[in-house]
């Protein structure tokens, strides 16, 4: 059989009866990842022989009639932002470029201990901040669909890697749409689940009260497959959910007659690609079709959700990124060298009286180490932060997450879900917004929502543009309304066939 | 530049403190590692306490406990809810590049602590305005080689559970801030939330001073407030206090600068000059850019879990003090000393008291021998080679007669260093009881070769017969003065 077409909950299904071993599902990845990744760029590190030896050891197992996890033989690619012992964890930064963390994330822990292979880390913006994977520090991601185009952002490498089927699924993590962004750009379907689902101890933290880890996929069913292994209470993360986790695949048999979804007028306001917008329509056409009924809703202050993201989560990256000082690990500037030789010395950038070797060393390692995009969000989360701008910046943004949260509140009193686009527009050209931050940013507009209001989302591809570049599609659902979010996008997966196609990767 | 005697100065000076206590925990407040003292260097650090990129903190719900105990015994007010905040800063042994702690919403506020010179020179009730918990940072250490500075970082520290207690400008002399210290201290070694070692830095204060100076409308004239650090024993404490209040009516004498002219200064203690100095001015001026912590969740605290908190402490020392007193019948200024030595000797004190039936005669055996050997000889009173029962029994031969105390005293040093038990060194020394017919025997042979002192007490100077006691104790060491000068006076009397 050959791997490459097969769903994430064929393949497990395929080495647990022994039609196809660890080894060559293994293999038929990795000469995947060896014969594209040259041009996606997808991954920061590989581990060729580290794999094949998990996965060997998994066939023995197998063959030994020993009892094998949920994930037995599956290739998984990892973000770069969560912490592996056996790769390095740069999270596609010149300041980490080599760290080795001391320990697993939860999320890895889980996936190991469900005999997930992993395969490598996936290239990301630098500390999760972008949207187009232009910040990483490591060059950008190249989108399958078209090699100049964005696969998006932060988790571009992990969207881009199962689009080009270099994995069958891959774990990212999801701030402000890091996840759902790039899977609509990619063409594949990316669940962020509700705020404190899934453990974030060992996920390098950009904004701690927004971060959530996810999985990218083909299908909502292979999300549903690798939620019943990363999600879960841990006890080493304060913040995440005790509930017990339902058996997300069976609940995909669950009927979904009498669904009510809200269509939120808000979203197509200016800035929506009209290409986007007829592909949006259509696939609430399908869900009509389906049975559900579509009802108009009002999120009366997502208009001021950028502001409120771009407030919270640079004030919490300014705190969770102070600790990149030099002092203990990653890249540290010497006195009077740079953090590495530049073409271009930037030595001679930093030339200049500082008060102590230690200030010289903190703000040399700093300036050298973090990217543009980085510095941009801990200056303006530290000028949000500073006394005498709190209340109007930090304290004001709280509140109007608050509002925020209860317009979900009061819209899912009236519908299940809310349904709309995942961004204005399909992937676009890389360089296109790099100039310009703020229409940067704006390519969250339609994501950050489900993360201040610390509920569910999902995207999946709904069509595609005439240029050939797919159309993503969200589903946003209540805390916890996981089992739903996922039967809703199966039952959409059932009835097309949007993300079975597959990018030919010529250029 | 001398000090000026608090009695005599020309002003008040008013100190409020800021005292920062470590928990006595096993292990951190937000990671499972030891918080024990005195490891090699960085050997107690997870991923959390090293503050490496994911880590996460979880409270350590056992420090919280401990640090409602203490707000409890300071007699605060316990918030129903509380958060962690994140502080700011820039420092290597800080891994995080902030410190959580609490800033709007600590779990405590509002409580109070009396200090009562055992004397009477002075009674205090010090209001504190709040207690918060927070995690401790790592130590640096800076070494200076040849020129070439070389600074190296210890993270063991890092994480362990610190209370912060900030008491009202209440103090009004540094005699009152040492004994309010020392008063503290012991509420908190009592209550077994801190061990409270300022060698080991479980207990660290810093003072904030400034002298309020009448003018002639009787308003008046304060100076500027200084926070002075570094100060690393109570004796410090008050000598750097002592220091400062001379300090500021100088200087107001030569500047008048009041409250207010400039912003607060901080001031490092010297203590082998003897004197403050100026810290750098940016040292003072930052913005630590709290905002809430957002990896930790709000701790609530039900009126049930204070309840429960309250019922489990011990009485404070001084409830004790007066426990001590009436339950004994010593006098305020024994119990004062007793309750002053920690849990460990009041409970070794009121077994002596139990067994020798005489709290008082207790009490003195505590305060002459007890407490003067543990002093000469260190160390605490759990390792005090002798039980209770051991001096219990001494104390009982003196009453029966057997020996008189110095002679007791003499059994009690030679029972410590032995290590043998009191009958076994009273056998060794040789001591007995000596029988009527003997003592009087003796006092016979006494009498007749002292016609002197025989003819004296016949004069009525009974205080004479002193002069036999010596000559008894030579010819028989074990005889019981009293018993002798009661003897030879009834012998000399009849004739």
């Amino acid at each position: 059989m050959q791997p490459l077409d097969r769903t994430a909950i064929e393949l497990v299904s395929a080495v647990r009866a022994g039609d196809l071993s660890a080894v060559d599902c293994t293999e038929a990845f990795m000469a995947r990842i060896e014969r594209v990744d040259g041009k996606v760029n997808a991954f920061l590190a590989v581990g060729r022989q580290q794999a094949l030896d998990q996965a060997a050891a998994i066939d023995v197992r197998r063959r030994a009639g020993r009892p094998l996890g949920a994930l037995a033989g599956l290739p998984v690619a990892v973000k770069d932002a969560l912490c592996t012992t056996d790769f390095p964890t740069t999270c596609a930064s010149k300041l980490l470029a080599g760290y080795r963390p001391p320990y697993d994330a939860d999320v890895v822990t889980r996936l190991r201990r469900a005999d997930a292979v992993i395969v490598g880390k996936t290239n990301m913006d630098e500390f999760a901040m972008g949207g187009s994977n232009e910040n990483s520090a490591f060059g950008p991601v190249h989108n399958p669909w078209d090699l100049t185009r964005t696969p998006g952002g932060s988790s571009g490498g992990s969207a881009a890697c199962v689009a080009a089927d270099m994995t069958p699924v891959a774990i990212g993590s999801d701030t402000g749409g890091s996840i759902r962004q790039p899977a609509g750009l990619c063409g594949i379907t990316g669940f962020k689940p509700t705020y404190g689902r899934i453990s974030r101890r060992g996920l390098v933290a950009f904004a701690s009260s927004l971060d959530q880890i996810g999985p990218l996929a083909r299908s909502a069913a292979d999300c549903a497959l690798v939620m019943e292994t990363i999600a879960g209470h841990d006890p080493g993360d304060s913040t995440s959910l005790v509930e017990p986790v339902p058996p997300y695949t069976q609940l995909l048999e669950e009927p979904l007659a009498g669904l009510r979804i809200g269509r939120v007028a808000e979203h197509y306001g200016p800035g929506l690609d009209p290409e986007v917008a007829r592909g949006v329509d259509e696939a609430f056409a399908v869900f009509e079709a389906a049975g559900a009924t579509v009802h108009e809703v009002e999120l009366p202050h997502a208009k001021y959700g950028i502001p409120t993201y771009y407030l919270i989560a640079p004030c919490e990256a300014s705190s969770n990124l102070a600790r990149y000082d030099g002092a203990r690990y990653g890249v540290r500037a010497e006195p009077g060298r740079g953090v590495r030789d530049q073409p271009g010395g930037s030595v001679r950038d930093y030339v200049g009286s500082f008060d102590s070797p230690l200030v010289e060393m903190y703000c040399r390692s700093r300036a050298e180490g973090f990217g543009p995009e980085v510095k941009r969000r801990i200056m303006l989360g530290t000028y949000a932060l500073s006394a005498g701008y709190y209340d109007a910046f930090y304290a004001k943004a709280l509140r109007v997450r608050r509002l925020i949260q209860q317009d979900y509140h009061r819209a899912f009193g009236s519908v299940d879900l809310i349904a709309g686009p995942v961004s204005p527009t399909a992937a676009f050209p890389l360089g296109e917004k790099t100039g310009d931050p703020l229409a940067m940013y704006l390519v969250d507009m339609y994501t950050v929502g489900t993360n201040l209001a610390g509920i569910g989302g999902i995207s999946f591809p709904c069509g595609f543009t005439k240029g050939g570049l797919p159309i993503g599609f969200q589903l946003q659902g209540p805390a916890l309304a996981e089992p739903l979010l996922l039967r809703a996008a199966d039952r959409f997966q059932r009835l097309t066939d949007w993300h079975r196609r597959r990018p030919s990767l010529a250029s | 530049m001398t000090a000026t005697p608090a009695a005599a100065a020309p002003f008040t000076t008013v100190i409020g403190l800021e005292v920062h206590v470590q928990l006595q925990t096993k292990t951190k407040l937000f990671c499972g590692c030891s918080t024990t003292f005195g490891a090699p260097p960085n050997t107690q650090v997870c991923p959390t306490c090293l503050g490496l990129p994911g880590s996460l903190p979880v409270m350590n719900r056992h420090a919280f406990d401990l640090a409602v105990r203490a707000a409890l015994a300071l007699n605060c007010q316990i918030a129903p809810v509380t958060k962690w905040d994140r502080k700011h800063y820039f420092y290597p042994d800080l891994p995080k590049g902030y410190q959580i702690s609490q800033y709007d919403l600590p779990f405590s506020s509002g409580g109070w602590l009396e200090v009562t010179d055992p004397k009477g020179a002075f009674s205090r009730r010090v209001r504190i305005t709040r207690v918060h918990l927070e995690e401790d940072a790592g130590k640096s250490m800076h070494d200076e080689v040849a020129g070439v500075a070389d600074s190296r970082i210890d993270l063991n520290r890092t994480g362990t559970p610190l209370c912060e207690i900030v008491s009202e400008p209440d103090l009004r002399t540094p005699q009152e801030a040492r004994a309010w210290l020392g008063e503290l201290r012991l509420l908190l070694v009592y209550l077994g939330v801190s061990d409270c070692n300022m060698q080991e830095g479980s207990l660290r204060v810093d003072a904030n001073v400034n002298l309020h100076i009448p003018r002639a409308d009787g308003s008046p004239a304060k100076t500027p407030i200084v926070e002075i650090k570094n100060m690393n024993s109570f004796r410090s404490v008050e000598r750097a206090l002592a220091y400062e209040a001379a300090r500021q009516w100088e200087e107001w004498q030569a500047t008048g600068a009041e409250l207010g002219s400039a912003p607060k200064q901080t001031r490092g203690w010297d203590d082998a000059a003897g004197l403050t100095r100026a810290q750098r001015h940016k040292e003072e001026s930052s913005d630590y850019r709290y905002f809430p912590e957002p990896d930790l969740v709000p701790v609530t605290v039900s009126e049930e879990q204070v309840a429960a908190t309250r019922g489990a402490m011990g009485p404070p020392p001084s409830m004790l003090r007066k426990e001590l007193a009436e339950r004994w019948a010593i006098p305020a200024y024994d119990a004062d000393v007793l309750v002053n030595q920690g849990h460990d000797l009041v409970a070794w004190y009121e077994e002596l008291a139990r067994l020798t039936g005489d709290g008082k005669v207790a009490s003195n055996w505590m305060q002459q021998d007890v407490l003067r050997t543990l002093n000469e000889r260190g160390g605490s009173i759990a390792d005090f080679p002798l039980a209770p029962a051991a001096v219990a029994d001494i104390i009982a031969r003196i009453t029966h007669g057997d020996f008189d105390t110095s002679r007791g005293r003499e059994i009690f040093a030679e029972a410590l260093t032995s290590g043998k038990s009191v009958a076994d060194v009273v056998a060794a020394l040789g001591i007995a009881a000596v029988g009527d017919d003997d003592l009087e025997a003796l006092c016979r042979e006494l009498i007749a070769a002292n016609p002197k002192i025989v003819a004296d007490v016949q004069g009525g100077k009974e205080q004479a017969a002193a002069g036999l006691i010596g000559q008894a104790k030579k010819k028989n060491p074990n005889v019981n003065p009293a018993r002798v000068r009661q003897k030879c006076i009834e012998l000399i009397r009849r004739g």
